[in-house]
Formats: C-alpha cells, sequence, structure tokens
C-alpha cells in the first residue's frame, strides 16, 4: 500500500470509533475541524513533524492499558485557595467541584454551550486550532475539536481573586478522553489557571486562550504521576496588545507526552513565557512541540525547556520562531537542555529559527550532557555527599524553568514534587 | 544590485560590511560566453543517453551498468521538497546531459595540444592552465619565492575535463590526480573499490541523477604516508546553454596521508536556468587528512531573479580510519538555488570533522545549506562555524544535523550560526537537527553573539576594553578563523569577505 493510502486508513478507523456530538452552536466548528482531520490524515511516523514521536498510540483506534497510579502524598495545589473543576477519565464531575460561580469570570460547560444557538465561545471554539493548522499541519487537535466530549468556556472579565484549578483524575485503566477547554481573556483582565492530574489512559486536550489587549493569562500545569498514561495536548494562544502570556508544564512520567504550544503575538508589545521541566525515568518519552509566530511589533518570547533523563528515557525537544515581515524590534529567545543522568537516555531537539524582519534580536541555544563532573567535585570538596550532590546540580539545572513561574507558592509547590521524585530514586 | 542600495540599512549593521556585500553580489564578473563549437547528446534523459555518455568516456561494461542501474534507481525517486527554497518545476527531459567542446573530440595527450580558446578561457578566469608556480591574480604574488606554492589544476569544461596540470611531478610523489573519466579506465580497481561507498547510488534524488549521468570530474588518490607536495583543485566551468552538469568527484586519502583539495565554479550570464548537480565523495583512512575548499560563484541570476545556476550537491565525506580528519570550508556567493550540505561521517575513534561555511545571498537568490556531523567512533570531534548573509530579497537557511550515536562516547560537538539580514525584505532560517545518544558526549549549539567564550571576554576587559569591544574582537576573531582555514588561493575571495562582521546579528 502506498504511504497516503497507509494514513487514510489508519484515520479511517480511528474516525470510525468516535461519534460526533450534539453540538447546537459549535456543530459548524466540529464539522468544519472533521473534514480538517479527513483532508490531513492523522500524524504517522513518516511525517516530519513527528520524526521524533511515534504517534502510533495516540492515533489508533483503542486507547492502551494504563494501570491507575496512586499516589501517597497531597494532590498538587492543595495548600492554596483555588475554585476546582473536576474531570474524572474526561468527564466533569460537578459533586468535586466547587460552585463554578466567581467574581471576574463566567464558566460554562461546553455541553451546556452545544444546546444554545448563541454564545460567545462559538467566535473562538476551533478559532485558534484552524489558524494553527498553517504552516504545520496539527491533526490531533482538529479531532479534538470535532470530538472533545466536555471542557468548559471561561470568559475573564475582570481581575480574578483565586486560581482556577483543573483537577483531571484517571480511575478507569482503559479511558480515553478527549477535553476542550476555550478561555477568553477580556481587555485588562487577569487570571491564574492550575491543571494537574493524568485525566485518563490516554488524554487529548485543547486548550484555546484568547488574550485581548493588556489581558493577562498564567497558566502552570503538572501532568500527573501515572507510569502508563499517554497524552496529546495542544495549546493554542493569541495575543493582543501589551497582554502577556506565561506557561509552565511539569512532567513527571508517563510513557508518552506530546505537548504542543502554538503561540501568536498579533498586538505589539506582547509578551508570551513558555516553560517546561520534565523528568523521565526508564519507559518515558516526552515531546515538547513549540511554535511561537511574531506578528507585531516591540514583542517578546521566551522558550525555557529543561529535561532531566534516565534509564533509557527520551527526551525531545521542537521549537521554532517565526518572525514576520514587519515584526521589528522582536526579542525571541529559547533555550532547550537536558541532563542525561545515564548512558541509555537520549534528546532529540530541533531548535529552529525563521525570520523576515532584519531589527530583531533571536537567539537560540541547546546543549545535551552528563552532569558537570567539575561542579560535583566542588560540592564533594565542601562535604556534600556524592547522591545529594547529585540532586543539588539536578535541582539547580531545572531552577531556571521553575523560575519562569511568577507565583512563590506555585514554585515551591512544583520544587518540592521535583525534589520528590530525586528522592525515590535514591 | 539596485535592492541593496535603496536598503535602509538598520542602524548597527557595520557599513563595511553593507559594501562588503555590495561588492560581492554586485555584477558578475564570470558572465561572458566562450564561443566554441559544441557537440551535444540529444536533449533528455533515457537509457541510451546513459549508454551515450558511458561511451564516450570509453567506459568499461561495469560502469555502464552502474549508470544504466542508477537510472533506474532515479525513476523511482521523488524529488526532495522539505528544503525551504522555491523554484519552478525542473523539466529533466528538456536538457542536455552531455556536452563537449569539438576540439575534445579527440583527447589531447598534453596541454599543449588544447585547444587555444579553452586555455584562453581559463586564463580569464584567472586559472590559467600552465604549470606555473601559483594562480594568477591572487595578490602579493609578485612576492612569493620562487619555490613558492603550486597548485595543480584539473579544468573541466561543460562535460569535460579540459586537462590536468603537474600530472608528472604528482605522480613522483605517488598521487594519482587525473580526471575521472581517466581514472575510469587507468584505475578501475580503486574506482570501483570507492565509488559509491560514501554516497550510495540510492542516497538521494540528485545523487542517484549523477551516479547515472555524471560525465566527468576529478579524482584523486594519495598513498599511504604521502603529503601531496601541492595544492590540488579544479576549476568547473559551464558553457553551453540548456546544459546540466554533473561532475563527481572522488579523493582517497589512505593511511597517514594529507591533501589540501580546492574546489571553483563560475558560469555564464543567461536569462535561463541550468542546472548543475555534483557528488563528492571523500575517504579519510587512519590518520589521514584531507582538507576541502569550496569557492561557489555561479551565476547567481539578475536583479529579478531570471536565470541562474540550479546548484544541488551531495557532499560527504567518510572518515573510516582512527584520527582521520576532515575539514570542509566554503564560500557561497552563486547560484540562484543552492541546495548543499557537506558532511562528515566520524566513524573512525578519535577522529574530527569541520565544517565552515559563509553564504552571502542576495537579490533573489536562495541558498539551504549546511552540514551533518555523524559521530559513530568514541572521542570524535566536531565543530560547525556557519554564517549566513542575507540582503536584497534572498532567503539563506543552515540545515544541519549532528547526531551522536550510542556508541560514540565522549564525543563532542560544537556548533555555531549566526544570520545577518540586511534590508527588511530577505530572511534568515535556521534549522539545526541535534540528536544525542549517549551522555558521555556534549553537544553545544548556539546561535547568538553574547555567548563568546567568557575567558576570552574577561582577558579583553581586564585590559581595558569595554564589553562591546570585547565581543566584537573576539567575535571577529573568530570569523576571520573561518576566512583563514581557506587556502591561500582563495585569499582574493575572501578578503572580500573578511570585513564582514558580525554586530546587528540575529542568530
Amino acid at each position: 500500500m502506498a504511504l497516503a493510502e497507509v494514513k487514510q486508513s489508519a484515520t479511517q478507523a480511528r474516525l470510525m470509533a468516535l461519534t460526533l456530538p450534539e453540538s447546537g452552536c459549535l456543530k459548524a466548528a466540529r464539522q468544519a475541524a472533521l473534514s480538517r482531520v479527513q483532508t490531513m490524515g492523522l500524524p504517522s511516523r513518516r511525517d516530519e513533524y513527528w520524526k521524533y514521536t511515534k504517534p502510533d498510540t495516540l492515533v489508533q483506534a483503542e486507547a492502551p492499558k494504563a494501570a491507575v497510579f496512586h499516589a501517597e502524598e497531597d494532590p498538587m495545589f492543595n495548600a492554596f485557595e483555588r475554585l476546582n473543576i473536576v474531570f474524572v477519565d474526561g468527564v466533569f464531575d460537578a459533586e468535586a467541584s466547587d460552585d463554578l460561580d466567581l467574581e471576574g469570570l463566567t464558566i460554562d460547560r461546553i455541553e451546556d454551550i452545544c444546546c444554545k444557538d448563541i454564545h460567545w465561545a462559538k467566535d473562538l471554539y476551533g478559532v485558534l486550532e484552524a489558524r494553527g493548522q498553517t504552516p504545520v499541519e496539527r491533526p490531533l487537535a482538529a479531532l479534538n475539536t470535532a470530538f472533545a466530549t466536555d471542557g468548559v468556556a471561561i470568559r475573564v472579565t475582570g481581575k480574578v481573586s483565586k486560581p482556577i484549578n483543573f483537577t483531571y483524575v484517571h480511575s478507569d485503566e482503559n479511558s480515553d478522553a478527549i477535553l476542550h477547554h476555550v478561555i477568553r481573556v477580556e481587555s485588562g483582565a487577569e487570571v491564574t489557571v492550575l491543571e494537574n492530574g493524568p485525566a485518563a489512559s490516554r488524554f487529548n486536550k485543547c486548550m484555546e486562550i484568547d488574550i485581548a489587549d493588556g489581558g493577562k493569562l498564567h497558566l502552570v500545569r503538572a501532568q500527573g504521576r501515572d507510569h502508563e498514561r499517554r497524552a496529546a495536548t495542544h495549546l493554542f494562544a493569541r495575543l493582543g496588545k501589551e497582554s502577556v502570556f506565561k506557561s509552565f508544564t511539569l512532567t513527571v512520567n508517563g510513557v508518552l507526552t506530546r505537548n504542543e504550544a502554538v503561540i501568536e503575538l498579533t498586538g505589539d508589545d506582547a509578551v508570551a513565557h513558555i516553560a517546561g521541566a520534565c523528568v523521565g525515568d526508564g519507559d518515558f518519552h516526552h515531546d515538547d512541540t513549540v511554535f511561537i509566530t511574531h506578528d507585531a511589533v516591540n514583542c517578546e518570547s521566551r522558550q525555557v525547556f529543561k529535561k532531566v533523563l534516565r534509564n533509557g528515557a527520551t527526551g525531545v525537544f521542537q521549537g521554532k520562531i517565526l518572525v514576520k515581515e514587519g515584526a521589528q524590534k522582536t526579542d525571541g529567545y529559547q533555550i532547550s537542555q537536558s541532563l542525561l543522568l545515564d548512558e541509555d537516555s537520549q534528546f532529540l531537539a530541533k531548535p529552529e529559527l525563521e525570520i523576515y524582519a532584519d531589527d530583531v534580536a533571536c537567539s537560540h541555544g541547546s546543549t545535551s550532557g552528563a552532569i558537570d563532573e567539575e561542579g560535583l567535585f566542588y560540592l564533594r570538596s565542601r562535604g556534600v555527599d556524592k547522591a545529594d550532590a547529585t540532586d543539588l546540580m539536578t535541582l539547580a539545572f531545572l531552577a531556571e524553568a521553575v523560575d519562569e513561574i511568577e507565583d512563590p507558592e506555585i514554585a515551591a509547590d512544583i520544587v518540592s514534587r521535583l525534589e520528590g521524585w530525586l528522592a525515590r530514586r535514591r | 544590485m539596485a535592492a541593496l542600495d535603496q536598503t535602509q540599512v538598520k542602524e548597527g549593521v557595520d557599513q563595511e560590511t553593507v559594501d562588503a556585500v555590495r561588492e560581492v553580489g554586485g555584477a558578475y564578473k564570470y558572465g561572458w560566453e566562450t564561443d566554441i563549437e559544441m557537440e551535444y547528446a540529444p536533449k533528455g534523459l533515457t537509457p541510451d543517453i546513459v549508454r551515450l555518455i558511458s561511451e564516450k568516456n570509453e567506459e568499461p561494461e561495469w560502469m555502464t551498468e552502474w549508470r544504466l542501474a542508477a537510472y533506474e534507481r532515479w525513476l523511482q525517486k521523488e524529488e526532495p521538497d522539505w528544503a525551504m527554497v522555491d523554484y519552478p518545476e525542473i523539466d529533466f527531459q528538456d536538457q542536455y546531459y552531455y556536452a563537449r567542446p569539438k576540439s575534445m573530440e579527440v583527447k589531447p595527450k598534453s596541454l599543449d595540444e588544447v585547444d587555444p580558446k579553452l586555455l584562453a578561457t581559463y586564463e580569464k578566469l584567472g586559472i590559467p592552465l600552465k604549470e606555473q608556480m601559483i594562480l594568477a591574480g591572487v595578490e602579493g604574488a609578485g612576492e612569493t619565492p620562487e619555490e613558492g606554492r603550486k597548485v595543480a589544476v584539473d579544468a573541466v569544461f561543460d562535460s569535460v575535463s579540459v586537462g590536468t596540470t603537474f600530472q608528472k611531478e604528482l605522480k613522483e610523489a605517488g598521487v594519482i590526480f587525473c580526471s575521472i573519466s581517466e581514472a575510469i579506465k587507468e584505475h578501475p580497481e580503486l574506482v570501483k573499490k570507492y565509488l559509491g561507498s560514501v554516497v550510495p547510488v540510492s542516497d538521494n534524488f540528485y545523487a542517484t541523477l549523477n551516479s547515472a549521468v555524471f560525465s566527468d570530474g576529478s579524482f584523486v588518490y594519495v598513498p599511504p604516508g604521502v603529503r601531496c607536495p601541492m595544492e590540488l583543485s579544479t576549476y568547473f566551468r559551464i558553457n553551453a546553454e540548456n546544459t546540466g552538469q554533473f561532475e563527481r568527484t572522488l579523493i582517497i586519502a589512505d593511511k597517514g596521508s594529507y591533501v589540501s583539495y580546492l574546489e571553483g565554479c563560475t558560469a555564464p550570464q543567461r536569462d535561463t536556468s541550468q542546472l548543475h548537480a555534483a557528488v563528492v565523495e571523500i575517504i579519510v583512512e587512519e590518520d589521514a587528512e584531507v582538507k576541502y575548499s569550496t569557492v561557489q560563484n555561479w551565476y547567481p541570476g539578475d536583479e529579478n531573479g531570471k536565470g541562474g545556476i540550479y546548484n544541488f550537491v551531495t557532499k560527504r565525506a567518510d572518515c573510516r580510519g582512527d584520527r582521520a580528519k576532515v575539514m570542509w570550508t566554503q564560500v557561497e556567493t552563486g547560484s540562484a538555488v543552492t541546495w548543499k550540505y557537506p558532511s562528515c561521517i566520524l566513524r573512525g575513534d578519535d577522529s574530527q570533522g569541520e565544517f565552515y561555511s559563509i553564504a552571502i545571498t542576495n537579490n533573489y537568490q536562495q541558498a539551504d545549506t549546511g552540514t551533518k556531523m555523524v559521530h559513530l567512533g568514541k572521542n570524535t570531534k566536531s565543530r560547525i562555524v556557519s554564517k549566513g548573509i542575507s540582503a536584497g530579497k534572498a532567503q539563506n537557511t543552515y540545515r544541519g544535523l549532528v547526531s551522536m550515536h550510542p556508541k560514540a562516547k565522549n564525543s563532542r560537538n560544537y556548533t555555531q550560526c549566526d544570520s545577518l539580514l540586511i534590508g527588511d525584505k530577505c530572511g534568515a532560517h535556521t534549522v539545526p537537527y541535534i540528536e544525542v545518544k549517549n551522555n558521555s558526549s556534549r553537544v553545544e549549539h548556539e546561535a547568538t553573539t553574547s555567548k563568546v567564550d567568557d575567558d576570552q571576554l574577561f582577558y579583553c576587559r581586564q585590559r581595558g576594553m569595554d564589553e562591546e569591544e570585547a565581543v566584537a574582537l573576539v567575535v571577529n576573531g573568530f570569523c576571520k578563523d573561518v576566512l583563514q582555514a581557506l587556502p591561500m588561493e582563495f585569499a582574493m575571495e575572501a578578503q572580500q569577505l573578511v570585513a564582514i562582521s558580525l554586530e546587528g546579528s540575529v542568530g
């Protein structure tokens, strides 16, 4: 069979297992997304954009089984005040969730929007995802738009007093969840969004974020400790004038994770920071794929990705900065680094720049290697034992990414999780 | 060059740099044509044409078979489309695959018998085919002592090698330097052993095409322990219209030998584009060293993007033995479209690969160039320094791969690629692939001017320079490193580039 045919039949097999949900005012968006998937076909190993990550298990009709993991310590972000929204295996759990009522924002379930004819989310659902399909195709995101079974639409109109916290519980070892959230931050509004948990055995999540002029959104997520889970997440963000978007992702364990972020800076003086720290041990494949488009003057973007890998774990980074013609005074920075704790682990990177404006400062760096022997020696000569010194150096390596989190309490929670991971591997 | 004259140059970009680029991209000096009677094979590509080329070169049967097998493979291959270059579809049946001057029908026995028109052509290009001390036109030639540097030249005109100088003297040293067609006849055992062993027949679309129809090129064999007594060079000239040039170069440096090889290329100014698809294979055995330098100056097309050479080249060196060393240096100023990735396979332990490149594009030129460093052996080292400069409406892309295999313990790579944009209508792009599969190797990729060596900066600052001066000094010193890696014969062209600074560079 020719390659195209193989792809087509794999796509058909996956689509057969799904049904388009009732959609009301989102019907057009879902159908358009479905036809995008049919035209593009789902990703295959031969796709350049999937060069370093095998999409097979993300694409196949049935989700592979994943054992549910029971952690001993407190759930993430438990210590601070927040508005809880809980999904169990991709289904909204009203009982476990808080009252979805908070000053400065409105929250609606996608399911509820689907019975309405008019809703603001109609102008956002699937819109940024569709924009994000060029120049690189992201079929799994289009699949999500078409078939998402749940999710929320959040409209932020003022400064919100506490973070919104999504907790994704995994309880069924055969679960296959598709969630789609849309968030609109109005002019001058501000919100912090937290996400944690593995969500399902296989999780396909899409989040579309539209930030109007002067709006701010902070996103911090932790992807859950289940060893066998798989996830493909997409984050689409469009930034207006002087708006700020900051995101940090912590990935600990998981057999396969692909996190795509597609950020478009469309208003002058906008700022986007995308950071990630991942620690992987053994059967672990983590892929950060980022595409940042500068389409306005004087914008700043920053990508900081750190990966600690051991026991044959694999880390992937594909990052691109596109500076369009006329996007002068752009400040783009990108760093991807990996610390390989043993001989078997590997790091694969493709840090790209595509620049069509001459008055810009864009830089990227990528390094990979073992722990610095001299640093270790220094610490040991000061009486620190080898295991402590290694952990200290590892945390210091990850610090540059963790430092991207603005809230010190959240950052401290993240650091304690990283310390826990290291301590369990003594 | 009108485009560049009107361009508002951003503050901070050194005027000297702009002038140098203007100079380099200025009126194409080699755009004239030699009026000479030519003999063509019929247009188009068929097995008969492949056989005809083989026949014209008086090749043995095995070579004809090799070509035909390549042709069969080529039919199944698809033209690559991943490079960031854009050009109208090439009609491979609307090309001449073989063209030679009529006067070359009977191969001249020595340079004295070569058609004076041909000799004059090379004279005009600054490459006189006389066994003189050094090439004309090199500044400071007069000061060179009589026992100065010698350069042997193999001159290729369209599809045939016109002549090779200093063959006798080289022979005394044991070095074989001749055209590849001659080598197929005289040294079949060497050609059989090495041809296609670095770039396999089916490597890529253009390499496969080349394997089927290559007409001439150079062959070098340096025996064990021999340091080649002079620099070797090949000068490629495309003259005939609608003719593709497909040359094949094979360089073998046996154990403990050394050779430095230079390559230059030009073509006349024409409205239609022409195809050039070459393959260069280098085999470096234990303790041997090869330096390969190119000044690529094919006709780049006019300021409206009309005409110019499509340069689709596969170059690869295989460091087979331990401690083998290879160094690629390239100055790319010509061609309408460049698609070229000189690569190193570091198979032997402690082997080394280096890649130094300056690519300058102007008007509507497009360059997608870079290197591959494949680390297979232990303690292997590689270094990549690439500077891309874009002006007018040109697009300049660095595309590279650094791969550390699990067995390549304790290997090192350092990559630096900087780009400079002159004007706001051009583009500069970087597409590096980094694959690290063991943890004792270190790979560093950077593309910033601020990340110059801290120790050197500290040293400069300690001596009273301010930060900016110190950075400028270190960076300029670095750029000169690339140029100094070029042999003296390329000094002329390189000199124009020395003024290029990296101020205002964009990573």
